[in-house]
C-alpha cells in the first residue's frame, strides 16, 4: 500500500470510528419512555401552556427564547441557538453549562438513554394549537 | 411497603399526615436564614438564580392550590388538606425569596396570572392528579436543583423542601387510591 493510500485508509477508518463514536453517545430515543421522563419537567413546563418556563409543542425547529410572551433570560434569547435533537441533548445534559446565565436551575437529564427518550418525546408532541 | 397504607381510612390518613409535615422554623433553620449563611455563597449570583426558579414554581403551586380550593369539587378532609398543602407552598416561597434577597438578588414576584387547565378540573380526583402532578414535578426540580447550589446550606434547604414535596405528593397519590410510594428513587 503506497503511503497515500495509507493516508486515505487511515482518514476512513478515523471516520467511521467517529460516526460509531457518535452513534454510541447519542442513543436512539423512544418517545414511549420519554413521557415518563418529561414528567420531571413538568414542576415547570408543559406542552400547551407557559408556565414558569416555557410551552414546549412546537419545540424542534424554534429559536431559543422564541416563544411569543414569555419572558426569557436574556442568556438563552441571545444563545442563537435553534432547538434541534443535537442542540437539545447539549443542552439537556447540563442546562447550565450550556448556557450560563440561563434561568433554568436544573442539573440536567444525565443519562443519555433518558435524554434520548426525551428528546424523542419532545419531537412527537403535536403542534402548538394557536 | 405493604398496602397497609393505602387502606387506611382516608380520615385518620390525612391526620396522620399532617402531623408529619416540616416546621417553617425547621426550614428556615436548615436555611440559615437569620443568619450571614446564605450571603456567603461561593457563588450567590448563580445560587439565587437557581433558588428564583423554585421560588416562581413555589408561587404557582401556590397559586394552583387556590384554584382547586376554590373549585368547589375538594370535600372534607381533602379541602383542608390542600389548604394545609398550599400553607407548605407559601412557607417556601417566603423562605426562597428572604434568601434570594439576602444574596443580592431580586426575587420574583408572582405572575399576575397563571394559565390552568381549569377546563379539565371537573371532579375532585381531577383536582387531586393535577395537584399530585405539580408536587411530582416539584419533587424533581428541586432534585435537578439539590447538586448545584455552590453552597451546601442551600442544597440542605432545597432537600428539605424536596422532602416536604413528596410528602405532598404520597398523599395526593393516597387520596386518589393510588400506592403512595410506587418507587424507591424520585427521578
Amino acid at each position: 500500500m503506497t503511503s497515500g493510500k495509507a493516508s486515505l485508509a487511515a482518514a476512513v477508518l478515523l471516520a467511521l470510528l467517529a460516526v460509531t463514536a457518535a452513534a454510541a453517545a447519542a442513543p436512539l430515543g423512544d418517545a414511549a419512555p420519554g413521557v415518563a421522563i418529561y414528567e420531571r419537567c413538568q414542576a415547570c413546563h408543559s406542552l400547551e401552556r407557559n408556565r414558569t418556563g416555557p410551552k414546549h409543542c412546537g419545540l424542534l425547529g424554534r429559536p431559543a427564547g422564541g416563544v411569543a410572551g414569555f419572558s426569557y433570560s436574556a442568556a438563552l434569547r441571545d444563545s442563537g441557538i435553534v432547538w434541534s435533537k443535537e442542540s437539545l441533548e447539549r443542552f439537556l445534559e447540563a442546562p447550565l453549562t450550556a448556557v450560563p446565565g440561563t434561568r433554568m436551575g436544573y442539573a440536567g437529564v444525565k443519562d443519555p438513554q433518558e435524554r434520548a427518550d426525551l428528546i424523542a418525546f419532545l419531537a412527537a408532541a403535536a403542534p402548538c394549537k394557536d | 411497603m405493604t398496602d397497609t397504607t393505602v387502606l387506611l381510612p382516608r380520615r385518620s390518613f390525612f391526620a396522620a399526615a399532617g402531623r408529619t409535615t416540616l416546621s417553617a422554623g425547621a426550614v428556615m433553620l436548615l436555611a440559615g436564614c437569620g443568619t450571614r449563611q446564605a450571603a456567603m455563597a461561593a457563588d450567590p449570583s448563580a445560587d439565587a438564580n437557581i433558588l428564583n426558579s423554585a421560588l416562581g414554581a413555589e408561587q404557582e403551586a401556590i397559586a394552583a392550590y387556590q384554584v382547586g380550593a376554590e373549585s368547589g369539587l375538594l370535600s372534607q378532609p381533602v379541602l383542608d388538606l390542600a389548604v394545609q398543602f398550599q400553607g407548605h407552598h407559601k412557607e417556601h416561597a417566603d423562605v426562597l425569596a428572604k434568601i434570594v434577597r439576602d444574596l443580592g438578588g431580586q426575587a420574583v414576584e408572582p405572575l399576575a396570572s397563571y394559565d390552568f387547565p381549569t377546563d379539565q378540573l371537573k371532579s375532585e380526583a381531577d383536582v387531586l392528579r393535577f395537584a399530585a402532578g405539580l408536587e411530582k414535578g416539584a419533587v424533581s426540580a428541586y432534585l435537578g436543583a439539590v447538586p448545584l447550589f455552590a453552597e451546601r446550606e442551600l442544597a440542605k434547604a432545597a432537600a428539605s423542601i424536596l422532602g416536604d414535596e413528596a410528602m405532598h405528593w404520597a398523599v395526593l397519590r393516597c387520596a386518589l387510591g393510588e400506592n403512595p410510594v410506587p418507587v424507591a428513587f424520585v427521578s
